[in-house]
């Protein structure tokens, strides 16, 4: 079943979503994080989107979703790398994905998570 | 029989632009894959057009929602993808039509935040205002189509 893999770099999951994802994947990945931060014992995960050209209700709302779950795991998501483009159409479109941390890239949201994670 | 003849939704924005179209391509749309192509097909389309970026990411975006809608909601159908030129400006046009329910209250349908799916209740009334033209016909029993226009400003 194709998937979109997950990294760990010692307390932190990495993730890098490079394809266009249909629905069921964005739903597999969702449960996949959740899987991880448990099995991992993760602190931190970060969602690299900036290969991403779109970002819609349902995608928004998978990246919401995983936040608060993994808030309700005791670990930290930061979402990196939104296109400008992809912004704009976000908030014009409604969505805000409230309750999500940002950083503009990867290096940025390493280091937001560190911070956080009192590093 | 192909995916056009397949929707049986006899609606009259079927024509609208008609005098305007220069090309038209029919998607099918019965599966969350099927929302991925389209997704692509509407983003060439917008790019030969030479829509701006934004412009093009709120088009692919606004069709991302309602070829979900197409699926969801309307049990599956079709997408209308049609090139436009009014001899001033380029447009692209897509038409979703479903031979599904049908929205009973279309008004509560295109307020935010309103959803019988247990989605955002954003597809509909985030779409519009992606795009510059936004058309809803809907009977009950019958069918959906929803029409949308993104011209190149």
């Amino acid at each position: 079943m194709e998937r979109i893999p997950i990294l760990r770099m010692g307390d932190l999951l990495l993730v890098t979503i490079q394809v266009d994802m249909h629905d069921r994947l964005a739903m597999t990945l969702q449960d996949d994080l959740t899987e991880r931060i448990v099995s991992d014992g993760a602190k931190g995960v970060l969602i690299d989107i900036s290969a991403l050209d779109l970002v819609d209700s349902f995608i928004g709302r998978m990246i919401s979703n995983t936040a608060a779950m993994a808030r309700v795991l005791d670990a930290q998501t930061v979402v990196v790398g939104m296109q400008p483009a992809v912004a704009i159409t976000l908030v014009e479109l409604g969505l805000t994905l409230h309750g999500v941390k940002t950083a503009l890239n990867v290096e940025k949201g390493m280091a937001l998570l560190g911070k956080n994670l009192n590093r | 029989m192909n995916a056009a003849t397949a929707v049986a939704f006899d609606t009259e924005l079927l024509e609208l632009n008609a005098r305007l179209r220069v090309d038209r391509v029919t998607l099918p749309l019965r599966g969350d894959e099927d929302v991925v192509g389209l997704r692509k097909q509407v983003r060439e389309r917008a790019v030969a057009i030479s829509l701006s970026l934004v412009d093009q990411t709120k088009l692919v975006t606004a069709a991302s929602e309602l070829g979900r809608n197409t699926i969801k909601y309307g049990g599956g159908g079709a997408c209308h993808l049609d090139k436009l030129d009014d001899g001033f400006r380029k447009g692209v046009g897509l038409l979703f039509v479903d031979n599904g329910p049908g929205i009973p209250d279309l008004d509560l349908a295109l307020r935010d935040g309103y959803t019988t799916g247990g989605g955002l209740g954003l597809g509909l009334s985030g779409s519009k205002r992606l795009v510059d033209e936004f058309e809803i016909d809907t009977r009950v029993g019958e069918g959906t189509a929803v029409a949308v226009v993104k011209w190149k400003r």
